[in-house]
């Protein structure tokens, strides 16, 4: 069965690469477009997989991040950040607050490609 | 004993001994008389006994007569002679006696004249040499106070005691501009020379910076400063820098902080402009970010073959719109940038346990909550603004106290690579982390200190980080502070270190020498210690029946120099009717105290003029019933010593009949002006006090509590008042 990801981010012009490009990885995709949608999109939809952006509407991915890790039935949830925070010092927040995995923007999408298939424990 | 008993015993002495003489006379002679002899004489003498007594009486008399003129040109004009000589000697050199009483005392008188014309001349000659000495440094120090004036910045100068040295005209308006109190100080009550520091900025803070300079100079730190960022009691935010003031004794290579300097700006604006730049800053790096991974991943996306059509325009959208987006973006901060300097905010690398060890103190102090330890390790240190950041760790503990019933804090603190950790740990009830991370946004303010700034500001200068975390297994959670840190203080620039000779000749001042030693008052050298001079006018003499104070002047003595432009001038609403009769006295009229302030307004701001001062004033009894009758309604209370000109003219001048002001100043040579305003004799009354104090010297009273001693001894003590 087909991994399920979901893309958590308020900027049109990444979702519908990110969109493309995992759909093309032969992932199933859902969409969120700031942080309380991405919180209920956990829950309703139980992606495998968040890609996470931290400047968000509504709620910030730092708390989406810590709700999701104090909600014991989404323990199960791989994170990865994906920023324009590129300090050591919001890194050093970002898994602290839960993320299995940061990355800042602007990355290479094969990299992603790659991070993405390692925290789900596929074949790269 | 006085002239005048003396002269009383020699005159009653004289009169015992004539008649003593003349009785001790006729009693011999009648013992060598025969038995026939006095049968014969008896007779005659009997009836006559009446004349003999009278004989010997008026004897006595010619002699108290003679002992008296006798007396006065012995005893008394001698003493008057001596007085007159003693001023001589004691204050103005141009004064000459005039020959009065027996020729020998003209002879002494001219004698003296002739002294003093010689000492006048021979003190002209030293005089004009040391004046020559003087001129180079007087020099030096109006090139200082030219250079110091010119300053943008604030300047002052202290002690090791905190006690103010010398300070510019700027920082007098930037003090001027954070007191509290009504306009007659001008901020004089808080900055002035003599002052302490510490009225201004909390003792912990200077000490701080003090032990962190030492510590740097002994590390041999080429730039042995500190810097710190404190709020006024105004709120506004002042960044200071530390600098030492190096002593070098002879001997002694190295030398040792004998001082401070203060270098203060008022940042309060910049904090602001700094803030948008930081903002701007931001758009520009994070934003490009976002806009750079939206072009790689789109541009990317490009590459694969199998895209349709339509995909294909959208990818190619998204490069238009973010490379126009980015070209926008840059050309806005480029012009935001253009015309704004940068300054920054200053960070010290600091020790982390003595950063916890502040925090602490200051938890325990202001919020009276128990702190302690767990791991600390002693190896980190940090690059902090140590005066924010505490008050962020306190404001966040103020916050759990209050709000959380927290009844105890700890501090850890690790290392993690380029960061630290410092960790503020609870234990308790659970809470939400949108509370708690809400106070971080609230501009701090706890215990009687308040800030613009918030916690997310102060950790944002840091360029730090800081999150709620649970440690749920021991039911605690904590703050985690990410600092950056710092290396060891261990850069030693050898060729930057250059010891003594490095050190600017201006600071050739006599005003490092003064260091107080936490003496009782009463042990220090009248010369040494700073008085405040001070007279008031009133409504009347009786402060028991409604008599009030309309006026209060004022003016300061330090190191026997009387401080004119460090005054306090203020009239007063009495909140009761003016007696005509005493505006003849003062020439203050009703209409003058219409809007002014009441005492209970002026003698809170008096008392803070007069902190840490000894009081002095002319016939001090009178103003003081005034003040100390306002204890009970204000609260406020002269506890400091105070000494009394007129007491103090009667210890040196006993034989002078008058001790009036204006008797003592034509005495001492001082020109009276603007008498009975209070401040032009608050004025008068500290010249007169200068002018005293090496007079009492002279009679071996120098310090304090040897003047109050001799005050209490003398005649007008003892009148009450």
């Amino acid at each position: 069965m087909a991994k399920k990801i979901l893309i958590a981010d308020d900027e049109q012009n990444i979702v519908i690469s990110l969109e493309f490009l995992m759909k093309r990885e032969g992932f199933t995709v859902c969409v969120a477009t700031d942080g309380q949608e991405a919180i209920d999109k956990v829950r309703s939809e139980a992606p495998d997989l968040v890609l996470l952006d931290i400047m968000m509407p509504r709620k910030n991915g730092y708390e989406v991040c810590q709700e999701i890790r104090t909600d014991p039935g989404l323990q199960g949830t791989r994170i990865l950040m994906l920023t324009a925070k590129g300090r050591e010092m919001e890194i050093t927040k970002g898994l602290a607050m839960g993320a299995d995995a940061y990355m800042t923007k602007p990355f290479s999408t094969r990299e992603l490609v790659t991070k993405v298939k390692a925290l789900l424990d596929l074949p790269a | 004993m006085s002239p005048k008993a003396r002269q009383g015993l020699v005159i009653f002495g004289a009169s015992v001994v004539v008649l003593g003489v003349l009785v001790g006379a006729g009693v011999a002679l009648w013992r060598d008389l025969g038995a026939e002899e006095r049968a014969v004489l008896e007779p005659i003498l009997n009836p006559r006994l009446g004349l003999l007594i009278m004989i010997g009486l008026v004897g006595a008399g010619a002699a108290a007569v003679l002992m008296k003129s006798f007396a006065q040109d012995s005893i008394a004009a001698p003493a008057l002679l001596a007085d007159e000589i003693g001023l001589l000697v004691g204050t103005d050199p141009s004064r000459r006696l005039k020959p009065s009483g027996s020729p020998e005392l003209q002879r002494i008188a001219e004698a003296v004249n002739g002294l003093a014309d010689q000492r006048r001349s021979l003190q002209d000659d030293v005089e004009s040499r040391i004046r020559e000495a003087r001129l180079s440094v007087e020099e030096e120090r109006n090139r200082l106070a030219a250079l110091m004036s010119e300053l943008n910045q604030s300047v002052v100068v202290c002690n090791l005691d905190g006690r103010i040295l010398l300070y510019n005209n700027r920082a007098r308006l930037q003090f001027k501009a954070l007191s509290d109190a009504p306009s007659a100080a001008g901020g004089g009550e808080i900055i002035g020379l003599g002052r302490s520091i510490y009225l201004v900025f909390e003792r912990n803070l200077i000490v701080h910076a003090l032990e962190s300079i030492q510590e740097r100079i002994r590390r041999q730190s080429s730039q042995p400063m500190a810097n710190f960022v404190t709020t006024t009691r105004a709120g506004q935010l002042l960044r200071v820098q530390m600098a030492p003031v190096m002593s070098t004794t002879e001997g002694d290579a190295d030398g040792t902080v004998s001082g401070f300097v203060l270098m203060l700006d008022n940042i309060t604006r910049n904090f602001e402009s700094e803030t948008r730049r930081d903002q701007l800053l931001n758009s520009v790096t994070e934003g490009s970010r976002s806009s750079l991974a939206n072009l790689r991943a789109a541009a990317e996306m490009l590459e694969y073959p199998d895209l349709d059509v339509d995909l294909k325009d959208r990818f190619l959208k998204v490069i238009r719109d973010e490379v126009q987006a980015m070209s926008g973006r840059l050309e806005e901060t480029a012009n935001a940038f253009a015309d704004s300097l940068k300054t920054r905010w200053p960070l010290d690398d600091m020790h982390g346990a003595d950063l916890i060890a502040a925090a602490q103190r200051r938890i325990e102090k202001k919020l009276g909550l128990p702190t302690k330890l767990e791991d600390v390790d002693p190896a980190v240190w940090v690059k902090v603004d140590s005066f924010s950041l505490l008050q962020a760790i306190s404001y966040l503990a103020s916050r759990l106290s209050d709000e959380f019933e927290v009844r105890e804090v700890r501090f850890r603190l690790s290392s993690a690579g380029r960061l630290a950790h410092l960790d503020l740990i609870w234990s308790g009830q659970a809470m939400s982390t949108e509370t708690v991370m809400s106070w971080e946004l609230e501009p701090m303010s706890f215990a009687g200190e308040s800030s613009p700034l918030t916690v997310r500001d102060v950790i944002a200068r840091h360029d730090g980080e800081i999150w709620l975390q649970r440690e749920k297994t021991q039911h605690r959670a904590f703050f985690r502070l990410l600092l950056p840190s710092a290396l060891p203080q261990e850069e030693v620039v050898a060729a930057a270190y250059l010891k003594g000779d490095s050190r600017p000749e201006y600071y050739d001042f006599d005003l490092f020498k003064q260091t107080e030693v936490s003496h009782e008052l009463d042990d220090r050298l009248l010369s040494e210690l700073a008085f405040t001079v001070f007279d008031t006018e009133t409504t009347g003499l009786n402060p028991s029946e409604g008599d009030e104070i309309i006026q209060i002047g004022a003016t300061r003595i330090v190191n026997g120099k009387l401080l004119r432009s460090e005054s306090f001038d203020q009239l007063v609403d009495p909140l009761r009717e003016l007696p005509e009769a005493s505006t003849k006295i003062h020439g203050i009229t009703p209409e003058m105290l219409v809007g002014q302030p009441p005492m209970a307004k002026v003698l809170p701001a008096f008392h803070a003029f007069a902190a840490d001062t000894v009081l002095v004033a002319h016939n001090a009894a009178f103003d003081m019933r005034f003040l100390q009758i306002k204890e009970q309604s204000t609260g406020i209370r002269f506890e400091q010593p105070v000494l009394d000109t007129l007491l103090l003219s009667a210890v040196i001048h006993p034989s002078q009949e008058s001790h009036r002001l204006e008797a003592i100043s034509e005495r001492m040579g001082v020109n009276i002006m603007g008498r009975h305003t209070a401040i032009g004799d608050a004025i008068v009354t500290g010249e007169v006090f200068l002018r005293m104090i090496p007079l009492l010297a002279e009679m071996g009273i120098r310090t304090l509590g040897e003047a109050r001693r001799a005050s209490e001894k003398t005649y007008y003590a003892r009148v009450k008042y």
